[in-house]
């Protein structure tokens, strides 16, 4: 379903990613762990045709994301890091706008909205702006949303980041019957190393811009020799604290902060 | 197709949910034309020019419209920054069309508060001797704001973040506006105003404006649609090429 290939990503002044090499087979619940700024959400931009890697060769669902960039971008649902919904519209709005843009054929549009709206117990709040709804409640409008128009993988960059635990659960039970009942390949990221345990076929771990290793959970931690995943993660990583550039979502809410401090 | 009107319609629907936006946008306008079209009036009549009210509106809905418009480049920042651009990029769908869906959205808002300051300026005395000038005058403003919600959106496409593009903004939108012969007749100015007036595309939308509503022109209507229209195209293809552009 994903094969990577020495993929490699330069910025100005840094390299985000070094000839990394991966597969993930159809159907699989595949976990992208990593240090903040490993390269993790460098990866996932690439293969969703946010980026353009500078040398290395990727196929998803069979299609090159620089090449065939429609045939990928159809292939795929995401639900990215940072919310990616607009605040302003209602929850069935911001359904409505993707079913739209991803050519949802226009007869079963409305079904399937209710359908995934239901899943994720949001139907009931569907004509509300999504300014009000909590983080568990727009992360769970993001998973559906990203599943609507029938995708063949489903990333998932860190999707429990900041939610409770009883949020996180619900999420990953969603995650875990959206695997089963539509067969939906899921590639996804998390910092949290019980919920990668618990819910993935395969792992691979990433560091400064490399895999340093990849197999099953079972296999990383006989490789590593240690009884969990965090300590098989810690074992490969080593514990010193890595430092990240801000993405773009923090700078506005620092400038926001800013300028309402000033006033 | 539905993907340009989809867009189209979330542009609208944003504007008409934030009440503040339209309030707040139209009290720069009021100023202007309150403050300069009665401070400057006896001053303008006694220049032999007339009534400055009446020359005044087509201007101000001018930079009515040019507010506007450009305003749909602070928003692809926004959408930048709380994510939702994201959403659009990753989309199946050519960037060219979002992006001329997000450009006809925000020009169409532009021309309806464009409407909004021509119903107020009915308040405070302006009078337009014929109501066809009317519709030719909502033609001209949706060239006009096509023109510089293009212009934001290629201003944008290149910027981060929002200090960047208010910046930008006020190094251009305000000369725009000054330089444009919205407040002053571009008869009989000095050497280099002439040029700066002459190459601003603003002051060919004013002039469109006043042919229409006061039947006063100085390029000529003909000139003017030839110049709008020329930088409609051509500052949507560029808009149109660094949105196509970016990477997130």
């Amino acid at each position: 379903m994903i094969t990577v290939r020495n993929l490699t990503k330069k910025f100005k002044n840094l390299v985000a990613v070094v000839k990394i090499s991966f597969e993930v087979a159809r159907g699989e619940v595949f976990a992208f762990l990593g240090p903040n700024g490993a390269g993790k959400t460098t990866t996932i931009k690439m293969l969703t045709t946010l980026l353009i890697p500078t040398s290395g060769e990727i196929r998803l669902n069979g299609y090159d994301p620089v090449t065939e960039q429609d045939a990928v971008r159809r292939s795929f649902g995401i639900v990215f890091q940072d919310p990616s919904l607009d605040n302003q519209l209602t929850a069935y709005e911001n359904m409505d706008i993707h079913a739209v843009l991803y050519k949802v054929p226009r007869s079963g549009r409305k079904a399937r909205i209710e359908d995934l709206l239901r899943l994720v117990q949001l139907w009931e709040r569907r004509n509300d702006k999504v300014e009000k709804f909590s983080g568990g409640m727009k992360r769970r409008l993001e998973i559906a949303r990203g599943l609507l128009h029938h995708p063949a993988i489903l990333f998932l960059d860190e999707p429990t980041l900041g939610l409770d635990p009883q949020t996180r659960n619900l999420i990953w039970e969603h995650v875990k019957e959206l695997n089963r009942s539509e067969g939906v390949t899921v590639f996804l990221t998390t910092q949290l190393m019980e919920e990668a345990e618990r819910m993935t076929d395969k792992i691979a771990i990433i560091d400064h811009g490399r895999i340093a290793a990849q197999g099953s959970p079972q296999e990383l931690k006989e490789q590593t020799k240690t009884t969990s995943l965090e300590q098989a993660f810690l074992a490969l990583t080593g514990s010193t604290i890595r430092e990240e550039e801000a993405g773009s979502g923090d700078r506005l809410r620092a400038w926001l902060a800013m300028r309402r401090g000033g006033r | 197709m539905e993907a340009i009107y989809i867009l189209w319609m979330r542009q609208l629907k944003r504007y008409f949910r934030s009440k503040s936006r339209i309030v707040g946008a139209l009290g720069q306008p009021l100023l202007f034309l309150l403050a300069l079209g009665y401070g400057f009036g006896s001053v303008f009549r006694a220049a032999g020019q007339g009534n400055y009210i009446q020359f005044l509106v087509p201007g101000v809905i001018a930079m009515t419209v040019l507010f506007t418009s450009v305003f749909n480049g602070m928003e692809i920042i926004w959408d930048k920054q709380f994510g939702f651009l994201k959403e659009t990029l990753v989309a199946p769908v050519p960037r060219f069309v979002i992006m001329i869906g997000r450009t006809l959205g925000g020009a169409t808002v532009a021309v309806f508060q464009g409407l909004v300051v021509l119903g107020l300026s009915f308040l405070v005395g302006f009078r337009t001797p014929h109501l066809l000038g009317i519709p030719m005058a909502i033609g001209f403003m949706f060239l006009l704001s096509l023109v510089f919600a293009a212009l934001g959106t290629a201003i944008a496409s290149v910027l981060e973040d929002m200090q960047g593009f208010q910046l930008s903004m006020n190094l251009i939108v305000q000369p725009l506006f000054f330089l444009s012969g919205a407040l002053f007749p571009l008869k009989g100015l000095p050497t280099v105003l002439h040029y700066v007036t002459a190459v601003n595309p603003l002051s060919y939308g004013v002039d469109a404006l006043r042919s229409a509503l006061i039947d006063m022109s100085h390029f000529g209507m003909a000139t003017d649609l030839v110049v709008l229209g020329a930088g409609a195209v051509v500052f949507t293809v560029i808009g149109g090429r660094l949105f196509g552009k970016i990477q997130a």
